[in-house]
């Protein structure tokens, strides 16, 4: 089956078409014409102001303003920059930049090219998980195309440009997305977190100024440069502009791809663009951003993917990963198939998170078994509680929402299984 | 020596990509990997010596990352995702079916050295669950009858 969204917009629409993953076919489609509009006529100080006022925010988790991020890379000509592709995608729920990769490589590699100028970055390094074999070729393969063409190398389309890229294979480890992890791990190292700051933009990458993206961000510039900012401020909300890619993961009739503006509702991707839930099944939660990001139950699903709108129902974007679960599903066993997860892939750093994680996963597994006590809810909160805002990166936060999120509206379900001392959900997944 | 000239040529290639050489670790990895399937103790002194790191060095990277081997590994690798998404499609079921066919249970090679059944973590192949990774090749929309074949098909 050809993995394309079963909804396009100016991210996709020629992903059905083999050609345009290669340069010509590009090229043909008006690729590369925004890069050569900027190393023609824009100053680097003027494409960030663009992609400041286009309000672009990244699409890797965080949201933060991508044009931003860029003015934080040092101007004087000191020391190498760096941009850094973080093509990790390993949230589960996740599956969009995999497709990106595969179907529009030059797309990505033409908003690189263009975040480079920018930013005066002389080399970027694509990390890809290790997993994404055909994508990290794909990559591979127009990079390839790029050098052959002198769009890459000493002389980017004979401007006084040099650019270089590389692409790194990662190994399987979840803690690489995270984009100082992603640094260690690009050195050669183990992919643990470091302290900020210092932060990537003063020492990145090999020590030096470092801005790290993420592939659905770089893949959007060439959009905005040829387009103009007034044009992304006319999609998605006002404070979330653009299109995303959503994936539909789960209890649907029909998971996949969607890409659709910021701001679409919730429920009308589960029911209209994935095509609601499996006949006689009814939807019971959903997990909105991704797993690190807290459920949301059937009633709430009323709420525009956007994050000023999510936040209020007290979860995020992420990822734009939507997790649909059925009436089936026991929340608990889901539960413990998350904490499981966040206990496997912690690195090990923190205290809060490499032990916590683990007692997480112990208490829900418990619980799920029968053998849960009256008081394991409360421990349950007050180990999350005490992972949060504690420890290096983020991962510890992560692991501790969804399980909040769970509690907060799916209570009941742990109650049951303390009461009963065993699982009333027959027809759920196995253990 | 374990590690080949023409392999070595490759990680010298790989070196001259980064601004300091052991950024070109996980790449020399890769590649010992498609030469041997694992990091013997005597590779591991081989890409000491290249990348001027002590041997424990090498083997903290190769124990950290999944894909990495410290010991020899049966001919194929077959993993089923059982994350959440591809859980509540049925990959656990699917996982324990192939168990039963095989019998072996999850991570235990098949007596003759043939394949290695196992699960994994999330492969971005969410919206196409259930799904098995052989060999790095991805297999996605799956049933039983289908990765039994695919399994039954490896030599």
């Amino acid at each position: 089956m050809l993995k394309v969204p079963y909804t396009t917009g100016y991210l996709s629409e020629h992903f059905a078409d083999d050609e345009y993953a290669t340069l010509a076919g590009y090229e043909r489609r008006g690729g590369y014409r925004a890069l050569k509009q900027v190393l023609a006529e824009v100053a680097p100080a003027d494409v960030i102001e663009l992609v400041k006022a286009s309000g672009l925010q990244g699409r890797g988790g965080a949201g933060f303003s991508t044009g931003l991020k860029w003015s934080f890379m040092p101007k004087d000509g000191g020391k190498p920059k760096y941009l850094v592709c973080n093509a990790d995608e390993s949230e589960p729920g996740s599956f969009k930049d995999r497709i990106l990769m595969e179907r529009g490589p030059h797309q990505l590699l033409e908003g690189i090219l263009i975040a480079a100028w920018a930013t005066g970055a002389e080399k970027t390094f694509v990390y890809v998980r290790g997993e994404y074999r055909e994508p990290a070729d794909r990559v591979e393969r127009a990079v390839a195309e790029l050098y052959e063409k002198g769009y890459l190398g000493p002389k980017v389309m004979k401007k006084a440009f040099r650019h270089d890229v590389v692409v790194q294979r990662g190994a399987g480890a979840y803690i690489c997305g995270e984009e100082t992890g992603l640094l260690e791990s690009l050195e050669g190292k183990k992919g643990q977190p470091r302290k900020k700051p210092p932060f990537p933009a003063q020492h990145g990458a090999f020590g030096m100024p470092t801005t790290v993206n993420n592939v659905e961000t770089f893949c959007h510039v060439p959009h905005i440069v040829l387009r103009g900012a007034e044009w992304f401020r006319g999609i998605g909300t006002e404070k979330s502009p653009g299109s995303t890619i959503f994936g539909v993961s789960g209890q649907v009739q029909r998971p996949g791809l969607f890409e659709l503006p910021l701001g679409t509702r919730l429920d009308e991707i589960v029911f209209e663009h994935a095509g609601g839930p499996l006949p006689g099944r009814k939807v019971k939660g959903v997990i909105p951003g991704g797993m690190s990001m807290p459920i949301l139950p059937a009633h709430q699903l009323d709420v525009p993917m956007a994050n000023e709108f999510l936040r209020e129902r007290k979860t995020m974007l992420g990822t734009g990963g939507i997790m649909v679960m059925d009436d089936t599903t026991c929340m608990v066993r889901a539960s413990c198939v998350i904490s499981w997860f966040f206990r496997d892939e912690s690195c090990g750093q923190c205290t809060q998170c490499r032990e916590g994680t683990g007692w997480m996963h112990k208490i829900i597994e418990r619980i799920e078994r029968g053998a849960g006590q009256p008081d394991d809810l409360a421990i349950l909160l007050d180990v999350a509680a005490k992972m949060e805002g504690q420890t290096i990166c983020a991962f510890s936060d992560a692991a501790a929402w969804p399980v909040q999120g769970m509690l907060r509206h799916f209570r009941e379900d742990f109650e049951r299984h303390v009461a009963l001392g065993h699982c009333p959900f027959g027809e759920c997944f196995e253990l | 020596m374990v590690i080949s000239p023409a392999t070595r040529a490759r990680i010298d290639a790989e070196i001259a990509k980064y601004p300091k050489p052991r950024g070109a670790l996980l790449p020399a990895l890769h590649l010992v990997h498609a030469d041997h399937g694992h990091v013997s103790p005597e590779t591991a002194r081989e890409l000491a010596e290249i990348f001027a790191i002590a041997p424990v060095d090498v083997l903290e990277v190769v124990s950290f990352y999944n894909m990495f081997f410290d010991r020899p590994q049966p001919r194929h690798h077959a993993y089923v995702c059982t994350n959440l998404p591809c859980s509540l499609r049925g990959a656990r079921a699917l996982l324990r079916r192939l168990e039963e066919h095989l019998g072996v249970h999850a991570g235990e090679p098949t007596p003759d050295g043939r394949l290695v059944l196992g699960h994994e973590e999330c492969l971005g192949a969410c919206g196409y669950a259930p799904m098995m990774r052989v060999d790095g090749d991805y297999h996605e929309d799956l049933d039983f009858e289908r990765a039994r074949r695919i399994l039954d098909a490896l030599e």
